[in-house]
């Protein structure tokens, strides 16, 4: 331990503890901006950005506070003139090569940066001159980067190399012409970025947004066709934080509510096509163990996960699971089944997804996933992009009367539910697979052993006496560690769930910025599980709706038309 | 492969035949001790140590450096068996300091190596010289490349490392080429590689192309670009000798500072500390440039006086005008004016307290046709260019410190600007992430301590005394024109009115300075004032 003092109070704490650290264990404030705490509680200490600077009285050089180890003795200053101006003149600084076109940025009223200017009192630019000029980058469907308003602070390099192991961020350019650029600075499409989104969920500034796809829903909404909206299971333990709402919060009757006061004509559950997916996923497996398949199985539900898939894992491509993710098998069901059921003609529905994901938005425009050029999915929208909708209309989300689902697509198990955490879907499969492959009805639906927040999770199940093999992974770099201890014959499993977000869909790049407060997710993962637990029926076979899809349209799972509508095929993609 | 005794043997043969050839150089004679010398006074009233061998030997012969005592040091340490502690307590004894800017002393760094085990180190040669101007390394490396890699040997013999880099910019051709030249002789007369004479000691060495960026001289950074990765400073959480390259204990040493390693061993530390000042031992080389009339390498004992250097050595200032000041220490050094030069002496203490920096040895001289907001300029220009980018003050400070300069260069800047100038400088110094940003705005720091009018003249007055900011002057037609009329034909903005036969007059607002009328001038009667 050592004591040391800031501002007259004196500190203990463990040898190493950085002077933010300290700092903030005695509720002083330093403000940051590239400091980046992760999901594990590893600290990324860019020191870049000099924004903590903090005064050692008596010495001439700073000391920045997020990645200066504290010593004994040491006495710190955070509230001497000196480092109020120096870090008022940091912002300064960082504004004078700025856009401050604040008022109509997308990260208005949710910016570091702009809390930071406010916070620092800044009142004017003092040092003007020329900005950097970088040409935006809107070239996917999922992620656009405008650079002039990056402030290199390096959190999304960060993520993008050592959390998802991606690595296509990196420095471009010299001096004041350097910028967060890809590789040869080739336009995002041509990367083998995986549009997870992680990214610009830790940017603090607007450099980095989704492709917002507001406008395109608003058209819908007017256009006099029949628009169909399907929410994901991660949206409705989100969304209420947009409104100011506890974390964790359950909001689904609001949540439809709401979206039928924007005008939906029928609002569906992504979770009913969740239960879907593990009818022919968990047929899918029971078909490759009685037929001597390839094992293991890995669920296909995340798109980012099937774009990394594709670009640094191309001779496995027959691995992962057939099924389509679960909103395209919503798409492709609502644009045959509900279009039927409801008498409409396919090319008059438009389908609008909601998401706590960026990939879907790229996803639902993959070539295989249409029919005629008329993708299944029409518009995806992010979970953030409904909560921006929803304040254009003016609503008042807390008094929202809550409403149902609509028939046909909205029913769902527990087990579609927790499709949204980490975990999830390889519990869901187990709880339809076991009773499968056994004939028998499973006692506890519960996996405990595969639920957490912990990088990779393996577990064995006795199925029959025989030992059934599992993990689950989320984060791209735990996914590419176990695949590689596949590849390399050192593990074995029978089925594996990966997940492109660390913690699953919950910290999905669409969801409300948690602001590096992780317990967030922990309130979002635990209300997930509140509502599967809630659920009477929790197994997805069981739920009548998939009953009934099942008799009157598909018949068999993992049959004829089940395939024709419910599995896809992936492609080889390059490394670079 | 060569053992103790076969290198004592060819020793011997090789000065033969070196005495032979040297024989019919003119410029080269043996001096009383028996050491070969540079003919003539620049040379002779220099105190050459690191370049002793320099056009004297032919780089590309590894005999001829054998000759001259070449890798007896080394051989010396291995055949007596000494300790790595004796060897490092040596090179605390001599009180050597690195010569690449920062002057740590060298002993220290490697005592610390020595500290950590590891299953690798790695000694590591800092040769991307990169000041404007510096070429010290260049010359050692180009002239003596065996001094860089016994001192290397040596330094790894210390510390127990097994692998040396030369991180050397591609843009030194032909050192890159005498330095593989260099490494291949080393390799093949077993002075390098495994089992270096024959012992049980064994190191290697490869060389590391930069690829332009002056920031890759800054030690992490240069460990980054090693790695392969983009050479920015990293975050120093730890000391280099503890966990450097490949995050093994690592030395960073400067060519300079290895240039003096062999002979620190073969004359004893107590005589190379009886050389210069007590806390700046040894000899510094100089690269002298600017309006001196003999520019060139110096190499003169640390705490020499300037003007002897300026004057005495360097021959005084070109067409015998008068000094204005001196800057040393490349772009992170500071200006020292003319009033304090003839009480400064060379060595890192002085340098230290009048402002300026010892650095790497640049030391530009400038007269008074040198225009001191200019020369700030020109440093901050270059700097801005060579930033990484990755910390805010310098990525972004700096370049409003230029185009503040600019401005004032320009004739729009204002008395307010000065202090806002100094309170932005002040703060890069002070929160810039690695020694490049900190040292950025040392030159614009000790210019506004010691020129102040001269800002003040261009802020203020727009005036430029020097008379180098041409946007602060005009052309003006004197008393001696004849009215000829050839400028104002000749004038592209056609500023210029007047009778024939009668003076002209030149608006200056119109004016753009282009210098036609001057130029046309047969009498010379156009002037920039």
């Amino acid at each position: 331990m050592i004591t040391f003092m800031i501002n007259d109070q004196e500190v203990t704490v463990p040898e190493g503890t950085t002077i933010l650290n300290a700092a903030r264990e005695i509720g002083i404030k330093i403000p940051t901006l590239c400091f980046l705490k992760e999901q594990k509680g590893v600290e990324f200490q860019s020191a870049s950005c000099r924004v903590c600077m903090v005064e050692e009285p008596g010495r001439q050089k700073m000391l920045a506070a997020c990645s200066t180890k504290a010593w004994n003795g040491l006495k710190v200053r955070t509230d001497t003139p000196r480092v109020i101006r120096t870090r008022r003149l940091m912002v300064e600084l960082l504004l004078s090569n700025h856009p401050k076109d604040c008022l109509i940025c997308h990260k208005n009223g949710d910016c570091e940066l702009q809390t930071l200017a406010a916070d620092s009192n800044v009142r004017e630019v003092s040092f003007q001159g020329a900005m950097n000029k970088c040409r935006i980058d809107n070239s996917s469907l999922s992620i656009v980067r405008d650079m002039n308003k990056c402030i290199l602070c390096k959190r999304c390099e960060e993520v993008c190399s050592n959390i998802q192991s991606v690595g296509c961020l990196t420095d471009v350019g010299r001096g004041f012409h350097t910028v967060v650029g890809t590789v040869f600075d080739w336009p995002m499409t041509d990367t083998t970025c995986t549009f997870c989104g992680q990214c610009l969920a830790v940017c603090p500034t607007g450099a980095l947004a989704e492709v917002d796809n507001t406008r395109k829903v608003w058209d819908a909404l007017v256009s006099g066709k029949t628009v169909v909206v399907q929410t994901a299971p991660a949206v409705r333990v989100a969304l209420g934080e947009m409104f100011g709402m506890e974390p964790g919060s359950v909001v689904t009757g609001k949540m439809v509510g709401a979206l039928r006061m924007l005008g939906f004509d029928y609002v569906y559950d992504t979770n009913f096509a969740a239960d879907v997916t593990i009818m022919e996923e968990a047929a899918e497996l029971v078909h490759r163990m009685k037929h001597g398949g390839v094992l293991p199985i890995l669920t296909s539900c995340c798109p980012s996960w099937i774009k990394f898939i594709e670009h640094n894992f191309g001779d496995m491509l027959d691995i992962p699971s057939s099924c389509k993710s679960p909103h395209e098998m919503f798409g492709a069901l609502a644009k045959t089944y509900l279009a039927d059921r409801l008498n409409v003609p396919r090319e008059d529905m438009i389908v609008v997804s909601v998401m706590p994901c960026v990939a879907k938005k790229y996803e639902s425009a993959r070539p295989e996933l249409s029919v005629a050029g008329q993708s299944d999915v029409d518009i995806v929208i992010s979970t953030r992009e409904l909560g921006h909708m929803l304040r254009e209309i003016g609503v008042n989300f807390e008094s929202v009367k809550e409403s149902d689902f609509d028939d046909f697509m909205g029913e769902s198990s527990g087990a579609g539910t927790i499709f949204g955490v980490t975990g999830g879907v390889l519990e869901a499969t187990l709880r339809t697979a076991y009773e499968w492959i056994t004939g028998e009805t499973l006692e506890n639906v519960e996996f405990e052993a595969i639920r957490g927040f912990e990088d990779v999770k393996a577990a064995t199940i006795d199925i029959q006496g025989k030992p059934f093999r599992v993990a689950s992974a989320s984060g791209l770099k735990n996914a590419r560690k176990l695949l590689n201890s596949i590849r390399s014959g050192e593990a074995h499993f029978d089925a594996i769930e990966i997940m492109a977000c660390p913690g699953g869909c919950i910290a999905g790049g669409g969801q409300p910025s948690v602001h590096q407060d992780y317990s967030i997710l922990e309130k979002r993962m635990a209300a997930i599980y509140g509502i599967d637990e809630a659920k009477t029926i929790r197994q997805s076979h069981k739920n009548p709706s998939v009953i009934r899809l099942y008799e009157e349209f598909i018949g068999e799972p993992y049959g004829e038309k089940a395939h024709e509508l419910l599995h896809t095929e992936y492609k080889l993609r390059k490394k670079m | 492969m060569l053992n103790f005794e076969s290198l004592r043997a060819l020793k011997t043969e090789a000065k033969k035949r070196l005495d032979a050839r040297l024989a019919d150089v003119p410029a080269v004679y043996l001096d009383e001790t028996g050491t070969y010398k540079l003919r003539g006074p620049y040379f002779e009233k220099q105190t050459r140590i690191v370049l002793k061998n320099c056009e004297i030997i032919d780089p590309e012969n590894i005999e001829e450096y054998i000759a001259l005592d070449g890798y007896k040091a080394l051989a010396d340490l291995l055949e007596k068996n000494v300790p790595r502690r004796e060897i490092v307590d040596e090179m605390i004894r001599s009180g050597l300091r690195g010569r690449g800017g920062a002057g740590f002393p060298t002993g220290r760094k490697w005592a610390e190596a020595l500290k950590h085990d590891a299953d690798h180190k790695y000694v590591i040669c800092n040769a991307d010289e990169g000041d404007p101007g510096a070429y010290m390394d260049r010359s050692v490396l180009e002239n003596d490349p065996h001094s860089v890699l016994e001192g290397m040997t040596i330094a790894g013999l210390g510390i127990g490392a097994d692998q040396g880099y030369i991180y050397v910019r591609a843009e030194y051709p032909n050192a890159v080429k005498r330095l593989n030249i260099a490494i291949a002789a080393a390799h093949k007369a077993g002075l390098l590689g495994e089992r270096i004479l024959g012992t049980d000691f064994s190191f290697d060495i490869e060389l590391r192309l930069g690829a332009g960026a002056f920031v890759c001289g800054e030690g992490t950074a240069l460990m980054e670009s090693i790695e392969g990765r983009r050479g920015m400073p990293r975050n120093k959480v730890y000391r280099t000798a503890e966990r450097g390259l490949f995050e093994k204990p690592t030395i960073i040493n400067n060519v300079e500072t290895l240039a003096n390693v062999h002979h620190i061993y073969l004359n004893g530390a107590d005589w190379f500390a009886g050389i210069g000042t007590p806390k700046s031992t040894g000899t510094k080389v100089f690269s002298v440039v600017g309006k001196v009339k003999d520019a060139g390498l110096v190499e003169v004992p640390m705490g020499t006086p300037l003007t002897k250097i300026i004057y005495d050595i360097s021959g005084g200032i070109k067409n015998d005008l008068a000094i204005k000041a001196v800057q040393t220490g490349g772009p992170s050094g500071g200006c020292i004016p003319a009033d304090l030069i003839p009480t400064t002496n060379v060595d890192f203490e002085s340098l230290a307290a009048i402002g300026s920096i010892m650095g790497s040895g640049g030391l530009v001289v400038m007269d008074e046709t040198d225009c001191m907001v200019d020369i700030s300029r020109f440093f901050m220009d270059f700097t801005v260019e060579e930033s990484c980018g990755k910390c805010t003050p310098c990525r972004i400070g700096n370049k409003r410190v230029l185009e503040m300069l600019e401005r004032f260069i320009a004739g729009n800047g204002e008395p307010r600007d000065l202090p806002r100038l100094q309170e932005l400088c002040e703060m890069i110094r002070d929160t810039s992430l690695c020694g490049l940003g900190q040292a950025a705005p040392n030159p614009v720091l000790s210019t506004l301590k010691y020129f102040r009018d001269e800002y003040m003249s261009h802020v203020r007055d727009k005036r430029c005394p020097a008379g180098v900011c041409k946007s602060l002057m005009t052309y003006v037609v004197r008393e001696k024109c004849v009215g000829c009329g050839l400028c104002k034909i000749n004038c592209p903005v056609k500023c210029i009115t007047g009778e024939r036969k009668t003076m002209h007059h030149i608006d200056p607002n119109a004016c753009i300075r282009c210098g036609v009328c001057a130029a046309k001038c047969p009498v010379h009667a156009i002037e920039l004032a």
